[in-house]
């Protein structure tokens, strides 16, 4: 019991953390239709922000603060440089310019942080476990990680369900050009949606780094489980992420444990899944 | 003398290497209603893209208020004024009734009071009565009703309509037209396509009839009708 719990805990916590660079992906995806193979080094771009700054201020949360705006005008940057000139073109050349960024970011990292895996340290104040239903104790952080992925999670939902922009989002994932038409910029709505994708991708990485380590290729994982949420959620679908990547980390994690010889496939298995049965995804268009 | 409120001056468009549009001058009038007729693949809505800079014209200008708004982007030409309403309708199938209405909602910069929600649901009531439901859960005629909403929401000066009661019943057809006639009477100009010619006749004022590329006939009613032999011709009546 204590370890079937411990699992759900990681593996919700694991998913959270997914769903933050998923979601990023998805919007991508739906919206500008491009396939965007460089989302995994914004993720690691956070988590090497998270190292830098971290040791600047001394704390994870100031870190986060300072890290999602200037993950925001580097994302902004990528897009206006890069990304833009996509918009028309195949999947095959946004597949290979993208994953030339990845090439790039890549040595850009070695330049800068080396090729030594490094840690972030837990705030003294974070650090410990507490007992769950008497049951189990679970680190302290981990658990601040999941709520701070959660209010993430609805202050994006909020914006996409309520606002004057997430109209403009849902509405771009469903006809772009006629959101054009109506008078909308779509260059600096999917500018403002590329870079909000980024720093939530950043966001992940920040907040993640005191758990994991931080090293070189760290969001290259990232990238390919992100994109099977992508098409289990439905492209273009936020929902349809969060969902995605819930049961994504429920089956890493249950698979790790009950199923460790094919822990690796159990991910791809509940994709196919999902494919046979829904091929637009749980939340997708079919 | 009265200048156009939009004007196409001698555009040239193309679509990759075939030449769509050749040479077209097209003008409407503040305040006046024009249809744009001919048979299909003619460039009716070919006009109509390139004057909302869906396309641009490879030579020649669009004139919108006296303003050259030639390879401009088509949200820079919509907040100057033109709406367009495509043939598909444009509705956002993910966005409820009320969200689709206010999505581009904006002041008018005329005289002409502005339109607004309480507006529109007395010209559509039946969009009030769906305001909650979403994009994809309405009929055709409703979802043309929408169009139209919307399109007055943004308070154009000038309204372009491609196929406005294609595929939609002969009940629902009579109602979009006689709102075409109340927005016609607010005094925004419009350019309708449709394959009615008699409800066009009705109408508008003012008669373009498109054949491969190019305008043959641009005239009034009057003479539209007296001139049998052009309707045979051109629109197959």
């Amino acid at each position: 019991m204590d370890l079937v719990l411990t699992q759900i805990f990681n593996g919700l916590q694991y998913g959270l953390l997914i769903f933050l660079a998923a979601s990023g992906l998805t919007l991508v995806l739906g919206i500008m239709g491009v396939i965007n193979l460089s989302h995994g080094s914004f993720y690691m771009l956070g988590a090497y922000l998270s190292l830098t700054l971290t040791s600047l201020t001394g704390d994870i949360f100031l870190s986060l603060a300072l890290g999602i705006p200037i993950a925001f005008l580097f994302g902004a940057a990528i897009e206006w440089l890069f990304i833009r000139h996509l918009y028309a073109r195949d999947h095959l050349q946004q597949v290979l310019l993208t994953f030339g960024l990845i090439l790039v970011f890549n040595e850009l990292q070695r330049m800068i942080w080396g090729t030594f895996p490094h840690s972030v340290p837990i705030p003294s104040y974070l650090s410990g476990s507490v007992k769950i239903f008497g049951l189990m104790s679970y680190p302290v952080y981990r658990i601040a990680v999941a709520g701070l992925c959660i209010l993430l999670a609805l202050a994006m939902m909020f914006v996409i369900q309520r606002t004057k922009i997430g109209r403009m989002i849902r509405a771009g994932e469903s006809n772009r050009e006629m959101v054009e038409v109506l008078g909308i910029d779509t260059r600096l709505l999917f500018r403002f949606v590329f870079a909000a994708g980024v720093s939530l991708a950043a966001a992940g990485g920040i907040i993640a780094a005191p758990i994991e380590s931080v090293y070189p290729g760290i969001g290259e994982s990232v990238l390919i489980t992100s994109l099977v949420v992508v098409v289990i959620g439905g492209i273009g679908s936020v929902r349809g992420a969060f969902v995605g990547a819930l049961l994504i980390g429920l089956a890493d994690a249950f698979g790790k444990v009950y199923l460790p010889q094919f822990a690796s496939v159990v991910v791809y298995a509940l994709m196919a899944a999902v494919l046979v049965t829904r091929p637009g995804g749980l939340f997708g268009r079919a | 003398m009265t200048a156009p409120v939009l004007a196409a001056e001698k555009i040239n468009t193309y679509y990759g290497h075939s030449h769509i549009l050749r040479g077209v001058d097209f003008r409407v009038m503040p305040r006046e209603t024009v249809s744009l007729l001919g048979r299909n693949g003619m460039g009716k809505t070919t006009l109509l893209r390139s004057l909302v800079g869906l396309v641009k014209p490879r030579t020649g200008h669009v004139i919108f208020n006296g303003a050259d708004i030639t390879g401009n982007r088509p949200s820079f030409i919509a907040r100057a004024g033109l709406a367009f309403i495509p043939e598909d309708r444009g509705i956002f199938p993910n966005l409820t009734v009320i969200e689709n209405l206010t999505f581009a909602a904006r002041p008018g910069r005329g005289t002409r009071p502005d339109w607004t929600l309480e507006r529109i649901y007395s010209l559509f009531p039946r969009l009030a009565e769906r305001r909650t439901h979403w994009g994809n859960e309405l009929s055709g005629g409703e979802q043309k009703m929408l169009s139209i909403g919307r399109a007055l929401m943004t308070n154009p000066d000038i309204i372009l309509f491609d196929e406005a009661t294609e595929g939609l019943a002969p009940k629902v057809r009579d109602e979009i037209w006689a709102t075409l006639r109340q927005v016609a009477a607010t005094g925004i100009a419009a350019v309708v396509v449709d394959k009615n010619l008699d409800d066009l006749l009705a109408l508008a004022e003012r008669h373009v009839v498109m054949a491969k590329g190019e305008i043959v006939f641009d005239g009034t009613t009057q003479v539209l009708k007296a001139d049998e032999a052009l309707i045979h011709r051109h629109l197959g009546v």
